[in-house]
């Protein structure tokens, strides 16, 4: 091999990230929105492997004969339509903070409304979950009391708590859509919609498997 | 070349304050430090342990000094107890595996040097970054306080097979609380590594230099991010399965307690559960856990091995694919630990089939380390003895993989010594060997000092032949049958080979004490070692196009911009015999 001088640049980079206010950006780099979307996605895969293990750990157990089917409440649907609707709700949020003329002109009332009423039926969800959970042990259903009580309490107990990763995450773009200086921006909203709608997709798998199976 | 440019380029605010600087740093190089450190603190811990262990094997009577104030009821006058020799096994185990092998290779030098290397001021997620430490050190705190309580730490192994791990107290010491927090720890310490592998890949894949194409990234770059591929899944099962253990110890639940389980001359009130599902569990994790503390060991030693050869290897393309092969296969494996659980022969049988087919990649591997070194000048310094030292490893603890892979074979080996032996050789020792090799190189990069050779070859001296004298013995007594987790081999059917007992024992002291060579060291050179130069191996990769130690925002305020690939080595025509990856000469093949 031997050597001359300046080449072609190749290879491709990602586009440099979008600037807020110069005195903010001098101080801070906004990380690259795609990295912010990479991040929620592999999440999400790390999540599903989690279930996908629990699910696996359903089927095993099964296997050794013990299996009485539990009569679910019917709270579990309402709470499902609950969270299906929030969905809706936070994708007209999303929407409307798409909404570049409403933006600019400083006012994020359609989208905080909508974000508001998402975060209501997002608790509302949570608590429904909790009421779940009352009405099982006011009919003697405990954790510990058989192998599908003990799958039933699991796999919705973990999937609440993903729930409330997801309120954190609304929680915080209402912060950040709240103060005077609103830098946030669209792919934030965008992966924070991307996570909530995958908790709802979730929680389909998990009522399919709670229903069917236990 | 580095464009200048008034883009502001690091992802979050330059650290002010001693906490932001040094304890809850947003820095990925501080971050890093922070692991390697922790993995540092639980290899001497780990190692120590090891020594009490080998002591307690040939001198079975004798008292260790200061041991009883560690354990009163494990080990009065300091002679330990056979159930205290396996909380002691349990925890060397644990600490090795998870804060050692995991911290170091991967979560160490990957977090200081991933996101240099692509050309990144930082991960992706500082904060994430951050968490994922100081989760990783509370898992260690919660591990370590096992030994302090009167339970002590559990007996149950670092697999901590069901149903023994899952119903407390009745079947022995530390099953109780100790492996209560046993658990808690491991499901913490997923968490931790869940976002660190969560950082390494949105990093790799969103935060690389203008020009820095997948394939340009240096091998030790390639490992971290299969590691991470191979982490994300590993960790995110192992998690549910920790979650499940500690229901049916503390919430009465009966995941892995099958029903009629009598202990201890207690029947046990659980029902129905399935004690292969824990294995099941355990090992989907357990066997990419492996490739997780040898692939960025691979990346690390291929790294070392083409700077100091100055040449590039014969296909670094071809270790990359192989490594994710590798990678790849790992989640087709894990019966293999499970030959000997009553599974179907042919379930075996197809278990068997794909652990073989993981030596063909790792085979390929291998002859293209030492394809690639017949004939090479290659330069002999610390960091280049320990790549060939992880070889040798590799290759020795590798052999005796293809007789575990096969069931009819691994039937009468499982649970022996042989097994001991081949383990420690090929993911333990041979890690750490890539852990060594990956210190003595980037040393000067992470302090902006040398390390001092004599002392480095010294030590690697002391590592290597130490290795062999004590863990080939292991396969030998494995052979004849000697089977671990015994405490004592005085007065059985071992008797016999107690004085390969102590020759090993006798080694893994010295060994051992060879270690604080490279721990005196690391200090040493610290605080007297000669300043390091910006490039000191001449090598082409982005580290060391930045000064020593690097700026906090890594590249100075600029974007660096890559024009080749990584291995740019034996280059005629031009002062040195390498061009860097961001030089912009253009190289005309010949």
């Amino acid at each position: 091999m031997s050597i001359t001088t300046f080449p072609p640049v190749t290879g491709q980079a990602p586009p440099l990230p979008p600037q807020g206010s110069a005195a903010k950006a001098a101080e801070t780099k906004l990380r690259s929105p795609s990295a912010s979307t990479s991040g929620i996605w592999i999440g999400i895969f790390a999540i599903t492997m989690s279930f996908a293990a629990f699910t696996s750990a359903l089927f095993v157990r099964q296997g050794s004969g013990d299996w009485i089917h539990v009569v679910l409440p019917r709270l579990l649907y309402v709470n499902t339509a609950v969270l299906l609707v929030s969905s809706i709700t936070l994708e007209m949020a999303r929407r409307a903070y798409g909404n570049i003329q409403e933006r600019e002109a400083g006012s994020l009332r359609t989208t905080l409304l909508w974000l508001g009423v998402t975060l209501a039926f997002g608790f509302a969800f949570v608590a429904g979950q909790y009421m779940v959970w009352k009405q099982l042990a006011a009919q003697g259903i405990y954790l510990a009391t058989s192998s599908n009580s003990s799958f039933l309490y699991v796999l919705t107990g973990v999937h609440a708590v993903h729930v409330l990763g997801g309120i954190t995450g609304l929680l915080r773009l209402l912060v950040r859509m709240t103060r005077k200086q609103v830098t946030l921006r669209m792919s934030s909203v965008a992966n924070t919609a991307i996570y909530w709608h995958f908790m709802g997709v979730l929680w389909l798998y998990l009522l399919l498997v709670i229903t069917v199976r236990l | 070349m580095q464009e200048p440019s008034a883009q502001p380029v690091h992802a979050h605010a330059p650290p002010k304050g001693f906490l932001r600087n040094y304890v809850f740093s947003l820095d990925h190089k501080v971050i890093g430090k922070q692991y390697y450190g922790l993995g540092l603190l639980a290899v001497f811990i780990a190692m120590v342990l090891s020594w009490i262990m080998r002591f307690h094997l040939v001198w079975p009577t004798v008292g260790v000094p200061g041991l009883e104030f560690l354990s009163k009821a494990g080990a009065p006058g300091g002679v330990i107890t056979p159930e205290y020799y396996l909380s002691l096994m349990t925890m060397h185990g644990t600490l090795m595996i998870f804060f050692v092998l995991t911290n170091a290779p991967f979560a160490g030098f990957g977090n200081y040097f991933l996101p240099i290397q692509v050309g990144a001021a930082d991960m992706a997620f500082p904060k994430f970054n951050m968490m994922s430490f100081w989760v990783t050190f509370v898992a260690f705190l919660v591990l370590i306080t096992t030994f302090f309580i009167p339970d002590g730490p559990p007996i149950s192994g670092w697999t901590a097979y069901a149903p023994l791990s899952a119903v407390g107290n009745d079947a022995g010491p530390g099953l109780g609380w100790g492996q209560s927090l046993w658990a808690v720890s491991i499901a913490i310490f997923c968490i931790g590594q869940l976002l660190g592998s969560l950082n390494f890949i949105a990093t790799t894949l969103d935060m690389r230099a203008k020009g820095m194409t997948l394939m340009r990234m240096p091998s030790c770059t390639w490992a971290w991010f299969i590691t991470a591929c191979i982490g994300l899944m590993a960790f995110a099962v192992l998690l549910p399965a920790c979650l499940l253990l500690i229901l049916d110890k503390v919430a009465g639940t009966s995941f892995f307690i099958p029903s009629g389980l009598v202990v201890g001359d207690k029947l046990q009130r659980h029902a129905g559960g399935s004690p292969l599902l824990w294995q099941h569990m355990f090992w989907f994790f357990g066997h990419p856990e492996v490739y997780i503390a040898i692939l960025p060991a691979m990346g690390i030693v291929t790294h070392v091995l083409i700077t100091s050869m100055r040449k590039p290897m014969l296909s670094a393309k071809v270790i990359i694919y192989s490594m994710m092969s590798i990678g790849f296969l790992s989640w087709l494996v894990w019966g293999h630990h499970m030959f000997v659980s009553g599974m179907n022969p042919f379930s075996s049988l197809l278990f068997s089939f794909p652990t073989l087919t993981i030596t063909i990649p790792a085979t390929i591997v291998t002859l293209i380390w030492l394809g690639s070194l017949y004939g090479a000048d290659i330069q002999i310094n610390s960091a280049s003895l320990f790549a060939l030292g992880f070889i040798s490893m590799f290759v020795s603890g590798g052999i005796s993989g293809f007789f575990l892979a096969q069931p009819s074979i691994d039937i009468y080996l499982h649970a022996t010594y042989f097994v001991v032996g081949h383990f420690h050789m090929v993911m333990g020792v041979a890690a750490i060997f890539g852990i060594f090799s990956g210190t003595y190189f980037w040393y000067p990069k992470m302090t902006g000092r040398m390390m001092n050779e004599t002392l480095g070859k010294l030590h690697f001296w002391f590592s290597f032949i130490g290795t062999y004298c004590i863990f080939m013995p292991f396969h030998y007594l494995g052979l004849v049958g000697n089977v671990r987790r015994y405490s004592t081999f005085v007065d059985d059917y071992m008797a016999p080979y107690l004085p390969v007992h102590k020759f090993i024992s006798i080694a893994a002291f010295i060994t051992g004490a060879g270690q604080f060579l490279f721990l005196f060291n690391l200090i040493y050179s610290r605080l007297r070692g000669k300043e390091a130069p910006a490039n000191p191996w001449n090598a082409t990769s982005l580290e060391w196009s930045i000064p020593s130690p690097p700026p906090w925002d890594n590249f100075g305020g600029k974007h660096p911009v890559v024009y080749h690939d990584p291995y740019q080595y034996g280059v005629k025509g031009i002062k040195g015999d390498f061009v860097m990856q961001d030089s912009p000469e253009l190289i005309v093949e010949e």
